[in-house]
């Protein structure tokens, strides 16, 4: 079984939320105002956050679970 | 209702109101101190996420005319070295225009009713001002001001329509230097696991 999760490149990510708004489970939050972190436990990985991040500093990636 | 939806309204409000009387530009200055309040003493973004009109007219917009590409920016546009170098030019921007008012409060120079976009262009605006009103410097900061203001929102909705809705947020001055404090307030610290 697979699970599909965001990612964000912590460096790279200009801490817009444009990512916290649209996520549909609420599952991102900004961080102190630093950069984007993702509740995986939350996250279904349907990557609008990816499509909408202005910087493209999200990739959805896909953890295999045993 | 969430009325945060609905704060696109106020760059296009502060827009009109300046056309009306370019005093209203003052306005800009919530937009200026605001982030940094949220910034320095709560060490957060708020603002840039939650409050900023701007972003959420760049989000807005695209939703309603579908005016923008959603395609992915350049990649220098979201750099360190490109974002901090905006950053120091508009605050170079910004310090002339707050010297152009000292030179016309000291007598110096007399009040230009021009608004200048691009940091190039003049545009008359002397129908947006009587004279007389308020002193001549705070006339003149109000369109520096507001020449600031028309100048961004400008490169905004370009890169709204070229790229993605919010890619001016990448490289805005504002974003950058409250995303800065907030660095160095966090610290060393690290997000919880």
């Amino acid at each position: 079984m697979a699970k599909r999760y965001a990612e964000v490149n912590s460096v790279l990510c200009v801490s817009c939320g444009a990512c916290a708004e649209v996520c549909p489970k609420s599952a991102i939050k900004i961080w102190r105002g630093s950069y984007a972190i993702v509740d995986k436990s939350l996250c279904i990985g349907c990557g609008l956050c990816a499509r909408t991040c202005p910087a493209g500093v999200i990739e959805v990636k896909i953890n295999e679970l045993a | 209702m969430n009325w945060r939806k609905y704060l696109w309204i106020w760059p296009i409000l502060y827009f009109a109101l300046g056309m009306f009387n370019i005093i209203f530009a003052w306005l800009g200055m919530i937009d200026f101190m605001l982030p940094l309040i949220f910034a320095i003493f709560g060490g957060n973004k708020y603002f840039c996420n939650k409050l900023c009109g701007r972003g959420q007219l760049f989000v807005f917009l695209p939703k309603k005319f579908k005016c923008s590409t959603g395609k992915l920016a350049p990649r220098w546009l979201s750099s360190s070295w490109f974002r901090y170098g905006f950053l120091v030019f508009f605050m170079a921007m910004f310090c002339n225009v707050i010297y152009q008012s000292w030179l016309v409060f000291g007598g110096v120079r007399s009040l230009r009713e021009t608004v200048k976009l691009f940091w190039t262009f003049n545009i008359p605006f002397g129908w947006a001002y009587t004279l007389g009103t308020v002193p001549d410097w705070a006339a003149q900061f109000s369109f520096g001001l507001y020449s600031l203001m028309l100048t961004s929102a400008i490169i905004g909705l370009i890169v709204m329509v070229l790229y993605r809705p919010r890619t001016w947020c990448t490289f805005c001055p504002m974003g950058t230097m409250t995303q800065l404090i907030c660095k160095l307030k966090a610290g060393s610290d690290k997000p919880l696991p």
